[in-house]
């Protein structure tokens, strides 16, 4: 019997030192035993891993979009076409389109913060100014202000052409924020610029009466 | 006539009882303890081709989750950025430093960096990114504090006993929506009154994740 004892003890010492604790940082993928592997792997493609089928020959699972093409139920579709049309491009026949060709709403101004404060105020700061941009204090000196007055003056579909396509050293935003989310970060970057342009007398005297 | 048994026979049966116990529990508390994936899976910290940190992108930069990981919202699957999501930023941050040269070279060639995926259900689940962060869960409840990760750590166990107790107590987990991608938010939320107002269903039922 203290033969026994002596060996269990020493076997689950053993297995407890192999095997160690549960939340042990380990560095090798978590395997189980498995009766039908081709069940918890199947021979299906997931998105974003390594394939070895041979018309891909990048080995990519997650294939791009072939240059030139858009992607059905991206942006605004109806029976036009994509370029040439303000709402999907920015510009129509004539250049740059003065004004959102989406309709202004309250829901597309929250929709326009929410999407600046992920996608914007990174580098331009929560206000637009560039002042408070975690990027620019890492020494991204080249940053925007969009309080400027080159901005406030530049017209809607120039500033959705350059969250599209980026300018300068800003790259393009297209594959991060769809269409729709770059109107409603418009409409926002417009509010913004009124919070530091507006004059008192654009308040409606009912509301200045309870700012006092 | 001598004994037929020797002396110590009689205590024979208790200790083969004894030890019959001893490794039968042991078998069991073994079977438990690492044979499921609260072993298995937590814990696990791939060595990743290029040491990004959470923690100083998320934590101390302050960088929203959805800047990335883009296609969480619409999509099933969470989407790993590409690298000009990385480059937005490290064409100016940080452009020359020699740990981000796996970055630029992806950048430039279009070859995709081999990133070592750490969370992964089995291929018969068909978990819904999208379907729970617009209805108020948040990333932290599945994939822990990782705005505090230096290097990514599984940190749930994602077994189907863990989808199951939040689909069956969901008011213990929903908050708003707009918080979703504040992992460090603590507040207290009228979990019961969110289920209600946002019709959340969560199904207990075979196919809601088999399919």
């Amino acid at each position: 019997m203290r033969y026994f004892l002596t060996l269990f003890v020493l076997a689950v010492i053993g297995v407890v030192s192999a095997l160690g604790f549960r939340g042990d940082k380990s560095r090798k993928p978590p395997r189980m035993a498995e009766i039908f592997p081709d069940l918890n792997i199947q021979p299906k493609l997931r998105p974003q891993t390594v394939t070895k089928f041979d018309g891909f020959a990048d080995g990519a699972s997650s294939r791009v979009y072939p240059v030139g093409t858009v992607a059905q139920k991206v942006g605004f579709l109806d029976n036009t076409t994509w370029e040439d049309t303000a709402i999907n491009t920015g510009r129509d026949a004539k250049g740059f389109v003065d004004s959102n060709p989406v309709p202004v709403t309250s829901e597309l101004l929250k929709r326009g913060q929410e999407r600046f404060n992920i996608y914007c105020q990174p580098c331009h700061g929560a206000q637009g100014d560039s002042a408070g941009g975690i990027v620019k204090k890492l020494g991204a000196t080249s940053v925007a202000n969009l309080q400027d007055q080159r901005i406030v003056r530049m017209n809607d579909g120039e500033i959705f052409n350059t969250i599209s396509y980026g300018k300068n050293t800003m790259m393009g935003y297209a594959g991060q924020v769809p269409v729709s989310d770059r109107w409603a970060i418009i409409v926002y970057v417009r509010a913004l610029q009124l919070s530091r342009l507006g004059a008192k007398d654009d308040v409606p005297a009912p509301v200045l009466e309870k700012l006092k | 006539m001598s004994f037929i048994f020797p002396k110590w026979a009689n205590t024979l049966p208790l200790k083969v009882a004894v030890g019959a116990f001893l490794v039968a529990n042991a078998a069991g508390a073994g079977v438990w303890y690492y044979l499921t994936p609260k072993y298995t899976r937590v814990g696990y910290t791939p060595k990743q081709p290029i040491a990004f940190s959470h923690a100083i992108h998320s934590d101390q930069l302050g960088i929203d989750c959805r800047y990335c990981h883009s296609a969480v919202e619409k999509s099933w699957f969470s989407n790993i950025p590409a690298s000009s999501t990385c480059m937005n930023c490290h064409s100016l941050v940080l452009k020359d430093d020699p740990k981000l040269a796996l970055v630029r070279e992806s950048f430039q060639t279009g070859r995709s960096i081999p990133w070592v995926q750490v969370h992964k259900v089995p291929d018969y689940v068909y978990f819904n990114h999208s379907v729970h962060v617009n209805r108020g869960i948040s990333c932290v409840h599945c994939h822990g504090q990782i705005n505090h990760m230096e290097e990514v750590q599984h940190a749930k166990p994602l077994s189907m006993g863990f989808c199951l107790d939040c689909h069956r107590a969901p008011e213990e987990k929903i908050r708003p929506v707009e918080l979703v991608t504040q992992l460090d938010w603590k507040g207290a939320v009228n979990g019961k009154q969110l289920v209600h107002d946002w019709n959340v269903k969560p199904g207990q039922s075979c196919s809601t994740c088999h399919r």
